[in-house]
């Protein structure tokens, strides 16, 4: 009598359910194999990818992801399904398949704790001795790229202190330099090809000089004169290169992280065998920008490379009055995001972390995040002097002792491949091509009056036209209201 | 209904030729002037529906398509009647048809084919990635699309209200208009940015904002406005296939009009502003719903002797101010009509324009309705008064041609 009861009323929910085609929910008894087995088949959250009918309307599935997903679609239960078996013992539900997925139920009321006990470890592979901590021979880089590496990295330094002095000699109005951070720069970039698009923040100058922009297309950017690449529009340190794939800096914070997922959604569309790579702060991850981008990089499974450069410092805000979790890289862990946390100041762990979230990203077509530790070495700008909010001495103990460039010339050097007179020789003739290029620089003329209204759209429009015309007018009458050396 | 709605564009052209010919300053000029207009056509009507392509002053930078067929009337081309989101629907299909690159992200465009179906069944035909579901992160999404633009796609990102896209306001001005210019020309954003806006039946007033004003000083941007499925579909077509940002206000009344428009492909101009009804009288400018309020007066004022010139503008950023300077040269008042509010509006922007470029013309001061400067009431009749009626245009036309 209970028994045909039961089925009844089982009958009756189950038509309810199906009529009104309600999302329904799993059932796992575990007491009843066989139940189990009818039940598991009809429902979906398999890792394989089985055609759905439409109206269980929650399923999606990206015919170019290759990777398995797991659909959160239940469906309605078919008429197939033994009612009888259901109704002989009371399910007891273990876990549920709810929106989203299985979930296990627990009696114990535990909040997760907001921080562990132990931060998530660094991954570092030459110390700071510059000595090796891994085997040799599981190292995959090349004397010439190493060789180019640690070139790279010391020009960086040196560009970093001669653009610095002209800016406070009043030759450029603003500068920004990357001192600690040659390593993230210049080994990230040797990580990546070139066909990879750079997203940048700011502070990865470092990245365009890998990929072969010359010192004098830096300084011209810096005083903004006709042959900069932006056609002086930005302010110093603001720049871009479409043929070296380095989207031109903009200074808006964060902005760049959903740019870099679209691009890398547009790679996924056209199938390209590369990647995005986008770089901002810890200041930059505190932006609703980097929330929704890294989320939705995970949805859509598209393969670009979040790399944040924990310095420490967000002009004056210390890490800790800007979050309070275990860094950058637990927050992967939050939007599905395969991660690493990386020791920053060493330029072989960013080499092969970069090296190795390339290859996932490409061919698992999934986002990656990078966090890697490392210390702001510099002032925020030539607008700052970080002195007045941290003591002189800490920055001096990272500037000297957790050098990157020392690090890994110490250990360029143990292989025989880089000297005292090489390096020498190397930052004079770096000194002297940069004097060349900023006097260069300086005198070359201002872009034209043209330069100011074109580009704004593809094609001058009528209005910008009879602006540019009546600016020009006025200068010509009052040529000596205005400089010289910008050609109307 | 329809066919008032299609009377379009070859008006002008005509007039641009017989222009030129005339001196466009003295007092003299101007009585010559208006002869040749009342005798070159301005009372055309009814003609062809294609807006041909006009070599002169503004660039065009849509395809104006069969520019030399002759003018043909509607009634022999038979052509197809479609809703407003249905053109919208076609124009997209059509241009993700013609081009690989073209993608449309927005909430909810993919199965659910987009909260006013002008999405319906692309993500079905072309793939969930190609008609991108986003979650709720207007910012990242018109980022994304920028991203993607940048590096080789041509997005059209969809805001479900147009109102959202002040959640998007950083991306669209600071890297939309701006990533093209500060690169140097290197990099270029044909994004697509479209959605519904304008007040409608009693959506609250976080859905009902009339907001074109807000992106009108953005540098680099082109805004268009939509009014009927003819130049729904045309403007669709056309800001896809521009390589600036454009953005696209359609408005959530408008989207069940139904027209018949042509089978054969066409493409609009974006900046060319649309001869809605030729006249003598009094030049009244509008655009989107507020169209249908004027031609709705104007039926009232032709009952009572007036001859009213109406302009649907069309082009929010730029002015066709070459469309517009004529017919003020033809009747030297100035009516504007607009949904958007009285502060800092569209209306506002286009008194200044005018005032500026043809101030000699006007017989009288240029008079201005706009919405109230409140948020939008829930209460329908309370609704119904912050936007400008039907009456309001009435007793205006008539207190500026006293």
């Amino acid at each position: 009598m209970a028994t045909f009861f039961l089925s009844k009323s089982h009958k009756l929910i189950m038509h309810n359910l199906k009529s009104t085609k309600l999302l329904t929910f799993g059932v796992t008894n575990h007491t009843s194999s066989v139940a189990n087995s009818l039940l598991s088949s009809h429902f979906l959250h398999t890792r394989s990818r089985p055609p759905l009918p439409n109206d269980a309307g929650f399923s999606r599935c990206f015919a170019t992801v290759s990777s398995g997903r797991r659909s959160h679609t239940a469906v309605s239960f078919s008429d197939d399904v033994d009612q009888d078996q259901l109704s002989t013992e009371a399910p007891l539900q273990q876990e549920l398949n709810f929106p989203g997925g299985k979930v296990k139920f627990t009696p114990n009321k535990l909040f997760t704790s907001g921080s562990s006990a132990e931060r998530t470890q660094c991954y570092r592979v030459l110390n700071e001795n510059g000595q090796l901590l891994i085997d040799s021979d599981s190292l995959k880089i090349s004397k010439e790229v190493a060789v180019k590496m640690y070139r790279d990295m010391v020009t960086l330094q040196v560009m970093d202190t001669i653009f610095y002095e002209a800016q406070r000699q009043g030759r450029i109005s603003f500068y920004l330099t990357t001192i600690g951070e040659e390593a993230i720069n210049i080994a990230s970039a040797a990580a990546l090809s070139h066909n990879d698009f750079v997203f940048p923040q700011y502070r990865e100058p470092g990245v365009l000089l890998w990929r072969g922009f010359t010192l004098q297309e830096f300084a011209n950017q810096l005083f903004g004169n006709k042959y900069d690449q932006g056609k002086g529009r930005q302010m110093p340190i603001h720049y871009g290169s479409k043929k070296l794939n380095y989207i031109t800096v903009s200074s808006t914070v964060a902005t760049q992280i959903p740019h870099a997922v679209g691009a890398a959604y547009s790679l996924k569309m056209e199938k390209q065998d590369a990647c995005t790579i986008t770089y901002f702060g810890d200041g930059g991850s505190s932006t609703g920008d980097f929330h929704a981008g890294l989320n939705f990089s995970a949805v859509m499974e598209a393969p670009v490379i979040f790399f944040c450069r924990n310095n420490g410092w967000a002009i004056s805000t210390p890490i800790t009055d800007q979050l309070r979790s275990d860094g950058i890289v637990v927050r992967g862990k939050a939007y599905g995001i395969p991660s690493i946390r990386v020791d920053g100041n060493d330029a072989l762990a960013i080499y092969s972390a970069v090296y190795e979230a390339r290859k996932l990203a490409i061919e698992k077509q999934t986002p990656v995040l990078i966090e890697a530790l490392t210390y702001r070495a510099g002032h925020h700008s030539t607008s700052d002097d970080s002195t007045k909010y941290r003591p002189a001495d800490e920055i001096e103990w990272w500037r000297d002792g957790q050098n990157p460039v020392k690090r890994f010339r110490t250990w360029v050097e143990n292989n025989g491949w880089w000297n005292d007179q090489v390096e020498s020789e190397h930052r004079s003739n770096i000194r002297k091509q940069l004097s060349q290029a900023i006097q260069a620089a300086e005198r070359v003329e201002k872009p034209p009056v043209a330069d100011m209204f074109n580009d704004v759209y593809d094609v001058l429009p009528k209005n910008l036209n009879e602006q540019e015309v009546s600016l020009r007018e006025h200068v010509k009458k009052h040529p000596q209201e205005y400089p010289s050396n910008v050609a109307v | 209904m329809a066919s008032i709605f299609q009377g379009v564009g070859a008006a002008t052209s005509l007039d641009t030729k017989k222009f030129q010919l005339s001196s466009l300053r003295s007092v003299t000029g101007r009585k010559a002037s208006c002869v040749v207009m009342r005798s070159g056509g301005a009372k055309m009507d009814g003609g062809s529906n294609q807006i041909s392509g006009r070599a002169d002053q503004l660039v065009t930078n849509a395809v104006a398509t069969k520019a030399d067929t002759p003018a043909a009337s509607t009634a022999s081309k038979p052509g197809h009647e479609l809703l407003l989101f249905e053109a919208l629907r076609e124009g997209l299909e059509e241009e993700m048809e013609r081009d690989a690159r073209v993608c449309v992200m927005g909430e909810d465009v993919g199965h659910y084919g987009g909260s006013y179906k002008v999405t319906k069944g692309l993500a079905e035909k072309y793939g969930d990635l190609r008609v991108l579901d986003t979650p709720i992160a207007e910012n990242s999404f018109t980022g994304m699309g920028i991203g993607a633009a940048m590096t080789g796609l041509r997005p059209i990102i969809e805001g479900m209200n147009m109102g959202f896209l002040l959640l998007a306001f950083n991306q669209i001005s600071n890297n939309c208009g701006m990533l093209h210019y500060t690169s140097g020309g290197q990099f270029k954003i044909p994004v697509v940015i479209r959605g519904p806006g304008g007040v409608g039946r009693q959506l609250g007033a976080e859905h009902s904002q009339r907001l074109e004003s807000y992106f009108q000083s953005i540098p680099g941007i082109q805004m268009v406005a939509c009014s009927t499925p003819y130049n729904a579909k045309g403007l669709m077509k056309a800001a896809i296939r521009s390589d600036n940002p454009v953005i696209l206000f359609e408005h959530v009344l408008l989207y069940n009009l139904k027209e018949r428009i042509p089978d054969e492909e066409y493409v609009l101009n974006l900046e060319e502003a649309e001869m809605v009804r030729p006249g003598e009288h009094v030049t009244i400018l509008t655009y989107s719903r507020m169209r249908y309020h004027v031609m709705q007066a104007a039926k009232t004022l032709v009952n009572k002797g007036y001859d009213p010139e109406v302009i649907d503008i069309r082009s929010l950023k730029p002015f066709d101010l070459y469309t517009i300077g004529n017919s003020i040269k033809k009747t030297h008042r100035v009516l504007i009509v607009e949904e958007c509010m009285r502060t800092g509006g569209i209306g506002a922007s286009l008194t200044a324009a005018i005032t500026e470029n043809f101030h000699d013309y006007l017989d009288a001061p240029i008079m201005c309705l706009s919405s109230q400067d409140v948020p939008t009431p829930y209460a329908g009749t309370l609704e119904e008064w912050t936007v400008v009626q039907p009456p309001q245009i009435v007793a205006a036309v008539e207190q500026l041609c006293r």
